[in-house]
């Protein structure tokens, strides 16, 4: 008999093209996937490991760094599990790396290798593998990590290429966007060795790196007007993939739900800090902007070979993409991080604070007249135009 | 602290008239009466500490508003419970009111909610001709004296610095982060806040209330007196556990973007009473005659 769980996993099985190879692996746990090729020796290179932390929040790294190419090893657990994506109560049946959406930020240097082990709990319902726009081959390692629910598999790559990058689950056919707009998406930061450099090629830091992924979420409405709640994910696929089919998201999001950056949550900073905001969206453009600022130096395509443009007012990212912006804080307050689609900013959530101290900079601006009633200079006496 | 002696109750009917009108009121008055009248709460005359509502500037800058004292010369009535769903269905039954934003929550016995200021104007003219006696919007001063302990100060106490105007604008921000810590999205049943130290169920929660106050911005003068800058109508004072300066079509406030700051979770509204209506307005009314605001 087939109970949902197994439905679900021949469902995904059925719509794989390597389905076969799939069940060759489930007989030979032990065997890599991996096709014959000259071995690489690492056994030379220092290992370290990383912990990674949830977004907005970027775990500790190196700028610039002297040391040697590394094995940078990570874990990630993939977590289903039913998320409230804003403050009406709405829930999202989310699948995750690593229990966040989007999944952590993950920091290595150019010419270090990435090793990732990803772990999918008996708990879960489904298969989920992970492709990552950094890596070179195996449809970015999709095809060497796709793993059921209780089993594990290390993945390594070679950073190869500086910049930003998103990763994303793809187990195949409809099972990759629907994994995607249910929240599988992260990003990784690969740094040139000798860090970040401005348009003349001269060295440039940050004081913070905050990580804002946005996601569009398609929660399906019942005939009252009222968002559904399923009880795991397999039953809400159906209803989900009708609303993501029409194209229009009911709720964009930075850091997994709406308000998740805003409030006792906002990001902090300082005027004459630096931050550096990575912003990923793995499947639907957006055009970032902070009302109030600016961005100093942007990567726009995320790609620290390009170099960054300067002064931008918004800049884009293309779906299944990351970029980077770099930004001194000049003025105190607080400033509203947004997608400059301000429907989607204002109305479906896509909107995250900076709270800036320090002192104001009356050259940069001042209220020169407080409010008052149009004084008798500036009546009109002609018809209004 | 400035005294700001006011008498918010409105001017209706002369009293003379009184006698003579409460009789032919009665007349046909039956007809009309198809809604029974609402559970009020008598809020008796007297004085209150009252923080003004509005923006007010000091030297250019932006402070928190003045305390006042209040006064009301005479008691007045406010209705127990919020206005709910089930009330306001009635009157979208007959056509006179606007349908309510559909925010999916159509159980009768909660807080009616989506709703903007032009609509529960409608509701309460509408009201008047149902039973007989007129109905309006409670004024912040009203409502805040209803709402006794309810009432939340929403005074920022940010140090006054004339060199950062930002300095205020964070304290305010922090000021609101605090407050939506705890907001609770769920709407309750009427009654389900329990009642105020006056007998008045549900203030301040989880659904504003529209007042008829319009956003004003004031100066303080160095005498200490104020003066009145801008008083905007279109805009008007929702009351719950802050005050919201919203739109007067708006029927769900939620929002973030650049207006930073906490929104309301929900419009809703209850009403004041006033005296029974004259023969003519009654005349009107059955007639037909309501204006929609």
């Amino acid at each position: 008999m087939l109970t949902r769980r197994n439905a679900l996993k021949s469902a995904v099985f059925t719509s794989l093209a390597a389905g076969a190879l799939v069940e060759t692996v489930a007989a030979q746990t032990e065997e890599s996937m991996t096709p014959v090729g000259e071995p690489v020796d690492l056994s030379t290179l220092e290992r370290r490991k990383v912990t990674l932390v949830a977004p907005p929040f970027v775990h500790e790294h190196e700028q610039a760094t002297k040391a040697k190419p590394a094995v940078i090893e990570f874990e990630m657990t993939i977590v289903e599990k039913e998320m409230e994506i804003d403050d009406e109560g709405t829930m999202l049946q989310a699948m995750t790396f690593d229990g966040s959406v989007p999944g952590p930020l993950m920091v290595v240097h150019e010419g270090d290798y990435v090793e990732l082990t990803l772990i999918n709990p008996e708990t879960n319902s489904m298969p989920h593998n992970i492709d990552f726009h950094a890596a070179t081959g195996g449809l970015g390692g999709g095809a060497l990590t796709l793993i059921n629910p209780g089993e594990m598999t290390v993945l390594r790559f070679k950073a190869s290429r500086p910049g930003t990058f998103v990763y994303h689950c793809a187990p195949g056919g409809p099972m990759i966007p629907w994994h995607v707009v249910s929240g599988m998406s992260g990003a990784i930061m690969i740094l040139p060795r000798d860090g970040l450099k401005d348009h003349n090629g001269k060295p440039v830091s940050y004081d913070t790196a905050y990580y804002i992924g946005e996601n569009d979420f398609y929660i399906p409405k019942d005939a009252d007007g009222q968002y559904m709640r399923f009880e795991d994910p397999g039953s809400s696929y159906s209803d989900t993939i009708e609303v993501m089919n029409r194209l229009i998201p009911t709720h964009v999001v930075f850091n997994g739900r709406v308000g998740a950056l805003t409030g006792d949550n906002a990001l902090k900073s300082k005027v004459g800090e630096t931050v550096l905001f990575i912003h990923s969206q793995a499947n639907r453009d957006s055009r970032p902007h902070l009302i109030g600022g600016h961005g100093d130096l942007v990567w726009e395509t995320g790609k620290f070979n390009n170099p960054p443009e300067r002064d931008l007012e918004t800049w884009f990212i293309r779906g299944g993409s990351a970029g980077a912006a770099l930004y001194t804080f000049l003025q105190p307050g607080v400033y509203a991080y947004v997608n400059h689609n301000l429907i989607e900013a204002v109305n479906l959530g896509a909107t995250a604070h900076v709270v800036v101290d320090g002192d104001w900079d009356n050259d940069l601006m001042a209220q020169v007249t407080a409010p008052k009633a149009i004084d008798a200079a500036h009546v009109s006496t002609k018809a209004l135009p | 602290m400035i005294s700001l002696k006011t008498n918010r109750f409105p001017a209706l009917v002369s009293l003379p008239m009184l006698g003579t009108l409460a009789i032919l009121a009665g007349l046909g008055s039956s007809d009309a009466r198809d809604v029974s009248l609402p559970e009020t709460v008598t809020i008796e005359a007297g004085s209150f500490q009252y923080r003004s509502s509005g923006e007010y500037l000091e030297g250019g800058h932006a402070v928190d508003a003045p305390m006042a004292e209040v006064t009301f010369d005479r008691p007045f009535e406010i209705m127990k419970y919020q206005v709910t769903v089930g009330d306001y269905e009635r009157c979208v039954a007959q056509a006179v009111c606007e349908p309510r934003l559909n925010q999916g929550l159509d159980a009768a016995n909660l807080p009616v909610t989506g709703v903007s200021h032009a609509d529960a104007t409608t509701y309460a003219k509408w009201f008047e001709r149902q039973t007989g006696r007129s109905w309006r919007l409670p004024t912040d001063e009203e409502w805040a004296y209803a709402a006794g302990g309810r009432f939340v100060d929403d005074a920022v106490n940010a140090d006054r610095d004339p060199e950062n105007p930002a300095a205020r604008w964070l304290a305010m921000y922090q000021k609101f982060a605090d407050l939506e810590t705890g907001a609770d999205p769920v709407l309750k049943p009427a009654g389900a806040y329990g009642t105020n130290e006056r007998g008045v169920f549900d203030m301040s929660g989880n659904v504003w209330e529209w007042t008829d106050s319009c956003y004003r911005r004031s100066r303080i003068e160095p005498d200490g007196s104020e003066t009145l800058i801008a008083n905007n109508c279109g805009v008007r004072i929702a009351a719950g556990q802050h005050r919201s300066y919203v739109t007067f079509f708006i029927q769900d406030a939620k929002g973030g973007g650049c207006m930073v700051g906490a929104a309301p979770d929900y419009l809703g509204f209850r009403l004041v009473a006033g005296t029974p209506v004259g023969p003519i307005r009654r005349l009107l009314n059955n007639l037909g005659w309501h204006q929609r605001s």
